[in-house]
């Protein structure tokens, strides 16, 4: 860990000159992350402008409808906020399942947008990784990458984006507030990730210098039926093996509207337009079984056991075609060495999420 | 049969008497120690797995304003003896030389920790690259089988014709099991603070025996054995990896000796104890069972390969659980290992008996599903008469009982052995059984002291450690009842080779080597100044001879059962409950025995279902060096995790009739995990860990 300079940022215009105009500078959240990354050698900053204590720490209703989070509030005080809650719980789950306690606790919005990979070799400094030293080759194509993407990956990088926050945010559509030296602009968040391509230097669009200062989640009353499912092997302090964020919007027995965005999967949260698509018009039929596995041979590990047998005719096309709905969106994946389970594992929590849903909806009609 | 000691303070469930000073952090452990005007050491680490260092420059690193000086091979003092054997793990910077990756090559000595960690990024290495090898694998053509095991066991075992009666047997189970390379994290990682003066070295670290470190690092550092002493009050954990000296230790000692007297403190971090401090070697094993259709067994093979650094050999005793367990008639065991350029492997909590016994029981498992036979039942159907492999009677082996009282309070009677039959809300539920096991391990060469202090109170004085497994307690405990008197009147000393000779803590024998010499202390004192001693008489004693020990087999035993939850469409799995019914002899603190079982019990679902460490062949280090990536069950993880023990003592092993309990809760663990997501899934997993992964097919 090398020397540097700290200043506390009081003023974002300042903070964005004093980043902008210094190659070496950079933004500092609550530093779960990027302090990490000093200690390990994978951040070399020579100043961090801490922007933690700017005026951003609000949660307010907007005048349209929705809600605007300042990029300063914490993981853990998101996750409580009533109105969050109530009409996107999605994102109170996603926060949730995320880190621990203490680390949300502590981590900021924006922080928690711009965390880099969880991709080992990208944080060992004596290993290759284009990422953290572009052209020097990407170590996790032939070595461990179990948790490595399976779409949009290009030879470049395989890596994950690591944020649970992110994926919840993807299916609520919503728009990043960034304040750059030529002014304040908006992104849709799902435009802000980039694909690693030739570039995995480059987790964002963002330029340097760029602050995020706000989220703003538009009003969207479908959020309201809205869920985050996250698959990891211990029970908690894991990352997303894979994880399904999504929505749904039923009218007189089919879907009129779905949203479903993947984590754990690629190198930006994946929005999953075409499953959408598929999803559109899916007729639900009288309510389904208890839960997937009763209704479905799909669930792979039970082959041969109860729920191969497990019939309930109401559900079943149902889940067919949420079924197809997955594949839809998963025919692109290509599995590297040692993370092609992902591939059903995805499929098998987007049935069970969507399904979930549906179950609720059907409850509440 | 030794004469026993009348349990009055054993068996109560004491207090730690060292709890509140650490609850309220005024228990120092190694790095806390209060030394005068301290340096701190940062080391460098090769990069490369195996080669020569071509040139290393430290011009950068040393003109870092608060550098004192930059130790490499070039500059270090050097250390006295041949560097042979075991020494060549502790041969530090000394040669050119590259073994592993991040073996210690350099160390930085500066005024803050922050600056030697700042300057050790500034050494700059050039490397002469030789092929390496980290490849583990059954069909290497270089396996060869070590003159011992650890522990001094034979390297392999014939008994019988093993091969006959495989050919024969009507039911017959042949597989190969593996498991991976783990490693212990105890929560206190490796710590030392060195000082070097005229009168020899001073060194505070986290280790499981003062003496060891003393025995180990005196002749290196040319030095007699009166000449350094090792300080321990308290450690964070260890599990075996604080068994011995590791190369951090020597570097301290080096670089205490060029400081003028001033003392030097290192802290390992997290990550570097993926190189320096030993782990558990990978192991494939082959179990063939050939059993009678009633699921007598006839013929036991237990084929293990594994790896040992090609620096120092060490060879984990991976099948020895298969020469006394079960009353197989015909038994074949084979350690071979491969020698590879990898750090060197070493003790992690019961070595040899927590990856074989995984093999052995998750076989048995599949052996009772063979046989159509409850695997209750199938196991106390195999309980042998005397031990298999020496003949002699146990000393106690009540493992049937253990198996019927877990059954019984785990409502095992109402299990459907149908396996994936049960499916609630979305869970396939499952449930598995394992059995325990761990030898009675005593080690010799310890004394102990009884001093009669003027405040009226006891003070013994032995080199044991706590390494949190409750030590100051227990120990307290055994030498009240030796002497007769409340623990209120005693006062107990360990952690210092300035006390008598003590064994490590470990092989779950330091209670009963260092209690067994403080009751040969109390009777000496007894003997010899009676009950009314004066202020300041002292006697000194050692173990009492225990004869029996030479013609009974003696083992602790035990049965686990476990609960899981293995979700049907994701493949996560989860562990509702565990239950182990143990008999270990005597247990002397009820409270803190209890923690140990739970604990390495714990560490058993942890080994079942979560540790791995990955070696990347391409660059021969651990690629999952931290504790995001090298999982460990978290508290989620853990839920109802239950022990309890059978009410017993062992007059046969030592005068308190204990046989040890620090490792046994780990054996079985993983296999009691595995054969319940069998049950639960249908779906055999022979490699740990399991994950969800291994289940979709
Ligand atoms: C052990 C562990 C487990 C974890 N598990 C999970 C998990 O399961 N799921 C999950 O989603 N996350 C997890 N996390 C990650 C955690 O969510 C992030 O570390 C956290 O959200 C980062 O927030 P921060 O405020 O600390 O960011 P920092 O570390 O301060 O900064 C992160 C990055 O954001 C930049 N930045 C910060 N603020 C701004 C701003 N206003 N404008 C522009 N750039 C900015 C910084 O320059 C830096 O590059 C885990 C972390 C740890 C350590
Ligand atoms: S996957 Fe990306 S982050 Fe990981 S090593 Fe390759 S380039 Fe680096």
């Amino acid at each position: 860990m090398r020397p540097l300079e700290y200043r506390r940022a009081e003023d974002p215009r300042r903070a964005v000159t004093a980043v902008a105009g210094r190659p070496g500078a950079m933004f500092l959240g609550a530093g779960t992350n990027l302090v990490d990354h000093l200690k390990l050698g994978v951040a070399r900053p020579d100043l961090l402008v801490d922007v933690s204590h700017l005026p951003y720490d609000k949660i307010e209703p907007r005048p349209g409808g929705g809600l605007r989070i300042g990029a300063a509030v914490r993981n853990s005080d998101l996750a409580a906020h009533p109105l969050v809650r109530q009409h996107y719980p999605v994102l109170a789950q996603a926060l949730l399942s995320g880190a621990s306690p203490q680390l949300r606790n502590l981590a900021t919005t924006a922080g928690n947008l711009l965390q880099r990979t969880r991709c080992p070799y990208f944080q060992d400094v004596t290993t290759p990784c284009n990422k953290r030293e572009p052209g020097t080759g990407c170590s996790a194509l032939e070595g461990y990458n179990r948790e490595h993407a399976v779409l949009g990956a290009s030879e470049h990088c395989v890596a994950v984006h690591p944020s649970d926050m992110a994926v919840a945010l993807t299916v609520l559509d919503a728009e990043v507030r960034v304040l750059g030296s030529g002014g304040e602009r908006t992104i849709p968040i799902t435009e802000l990730y980039r694909l690693p391509g030739d570039r995995p230097d480059r987790d964002t669009v963002l330029k340097h210098g760029d602050l995020i200062t706000a989220v703003d989640l538009p009003g969207l009353p479908m959020a309201a039926h809205s869920a985050y499912r996250k698959v990891r092997e211990r029970a908690s302090y894991a990352f997303a093996l894979v994880s399904v964020a999504a929505a749904v919007q039923v009218r007189d027995g089919a879907i009129t509207d779905a949203r479903v965005a993947f984590g754990g999967l690629a190198h930006k949260p994946w929005r999953a337009y075409r499953a959408e698509e598929a999803l559109r018009g899916v007729r639900v039929s009288a309510a389904p079984g208890d839960t997937l596995a009763e209704a479905t041979t799909a669930a792979p590990i039970a082959a041969g056991g109860a729920a191969s047998t497990g019939e309930n005719a109401g559900g079943t096309s149902t889940v067919e075609d949420l079924r197809a709905a997955a594949d839809a969106e998963l025919a692109d994946a290509r599995p590297l060495a040692h993370n092609a389970f992902k591939i059903p594992m995805a499929r098998n929590t987007f049935v069970a999420v969507l399904r979930g849903l549906l179950r609720e909806e059907g409850a509440t009609r | 049969m030794t004469e026993t000691i009348r349990a009055r303070a054993m068996g109560r469930p004491l207090e730690r008497l060292d709890g509140r000073d650490k609850v309220v952090g005024q228990a120092p452990y190694a790095y806390e120690q209060q030394v005068t005007d301290p340096l701190y050491l940062h080391p460098v680490q090769a990069v490369i797995a195996r080669g020569r260092i071509n040139a290393i420059d430290t011009a950068d690193a040393e003109s870092l304003p608060g550098v004192v000086t930059v130790l490499t091979h070039l500059n270090a003092p050097r250390l006295t003896g041949d560097g042979d054997g075991d020494d060549r793990e502790l041969w530090v910077l000394q040669s050119d030389e590259v073994h592993f990756r991040g073996q210690f090559i350099g160390v930085v000595v500066a005024e803050t920790s922050e600056i030697a960690r700042h300057a050790a990024d500034l050494v700059r290495v050039e490397y002469e690259r030789w092929p390496h090898d980290v490849e583990l694998s059954a069909d290497r053509d270089d396996l060869y089988a070590p003159d011992k095991v650890n522990a001094g066991h034979d390297t392999d075992t014939d008994v019988g014709d093993v091969a006959a009666a495989l050919a024969d047997a009507p039911v017959v189970v042949d597989h190969t099991y593996r498991t991976p390379m783990e490693y212990n994290n105890p929560m206190e990682p490796h710590a030392t603070v060195a000082v070097w003066d005229a009168g020899g070295l001073t060194m505070y670290d986290s280790t499981q025996g003062v003496h060891v470190v003393r025995q180990r690092l005196a002749p290196l550092f040319g030095l007699d054995p009166g000449h350094v002493r090792v300080v321990a009050p308290h450690v964070g954990g260890g599990f075996g990896s604080k068994g011995a000296p590791h190369a951090h230790n020597v570097l301290a000692g080096l670089a205490a000796q060029v400081t003028g007297g001033r003392p030097v403190k290192l802290a390992v971090t997290r990550q570097q104890m993926f190189s320096v401090v030993g782990h558990r070697t990978p192991t494939i094993q082959r179990i063939g069972l050939g059993a009678e259709t009633d699921g007598r067994l006839t013929a036991l093979v237990h084929e293990v390969v594994e790896h040992t650094s090609r620096i120092v050999e060490y060879a984990e005793q991976t099948a020895v659980v298969s020469r006394m367990m079960y009353a197989a008639p015909n038994r074949r065991t084979r350690h071979r290992l491969a020698a590879l350029d990898v750090p060197v492997p070493f003790w992690m909590r019961a070595p040899g008996e927590a990856p074989g016994a995984f093999a052995l029981e998750v076989a048995m498992d599949e052996l009772a599903v063979a046989c159509g036979l409850d695997p209750v039942e199938l196991r106390i159907r195999n309980e042998p008469d005397v031990d298999p492999e020496s003949g002699r009677p146990f000393s106690g082996r009540r493992m049937s009982e253990c198996l019927r009282e877990g059954a019984r309070r785990f409502g095992w009677e109402s299990r459907d052995p149908t396996p994936a039959a049960r499916l609630r809300d979305g869970w396939l539920e499952g449930t598995g059984v394992a059995a325990s096991v761990y030898p009675r391990i005593m080690q010799t060469g310890n004394r102990a002291w009884v001093r009669y202090g003027p405040d009226g109170r006891y003070e013994v004085g032995i080199g044991a450690v706590d390494i949190g497994t409750g030590t100051w307690t227990a120990l307290t405990q055994i030498a009240a009842d030796a002497l007769e008197v409340p623990v209120e009147e005693v006062r107990l000393r360990i952690g210092d080779t300035d006390l008598p000779e003590a064994a490590v803590a470990g092989g779950s024998g330091g209670l009963s080597a260092w209690g067994s010499a403080v009751v040969g202390a109390a009777r000496a004192f007894r003997e010899k100044f009676g009950r009314h001693p004066s202020a300041g008489d002292e006697a000194t004693g050692t173990a009492p001879e225990s004869p029996a020990a030479e013609d009974f087999s003696m083992y602790s035993f035990g049965a686990q059962f476990a609960h899981v939850r293995v979700h049907a469409d994701t493949g996560e799995i989860r562990v509702p409950r565990m239950l182990g019914v143990f008999t270990v002899g005597r247990v002397v603190n009820p409270r803190t025995a209890r923690s140990q079982f739970v604990g390495a019990m714990t560490m058993g679902l942890s080994m079942a279902l979560h540790e791995e460490a990955v070696l990347d062949p391409r660059f021969g280090h651990v690629v999952n060096h931290d504790l995001a990536t090298y999982h460990i069950a978290t508290h989620a993880d853990v839920q109802d995790v239950d022990a309890i023990w059978l009410d017993e003592e062992d007059p046969r092993s030592n005068p308190m009739g204990i046989r040890g309990i620090g490792e046994i809760g780990i054996v079985g663990a993983a296999a009691a995990v595995a054969n319940a997501v069998h049950h639960a899934t249908g779906v055999r997993v022979r490699d740990l860990p399991i994950t969800p992964d291994k289940l979709f097919h």
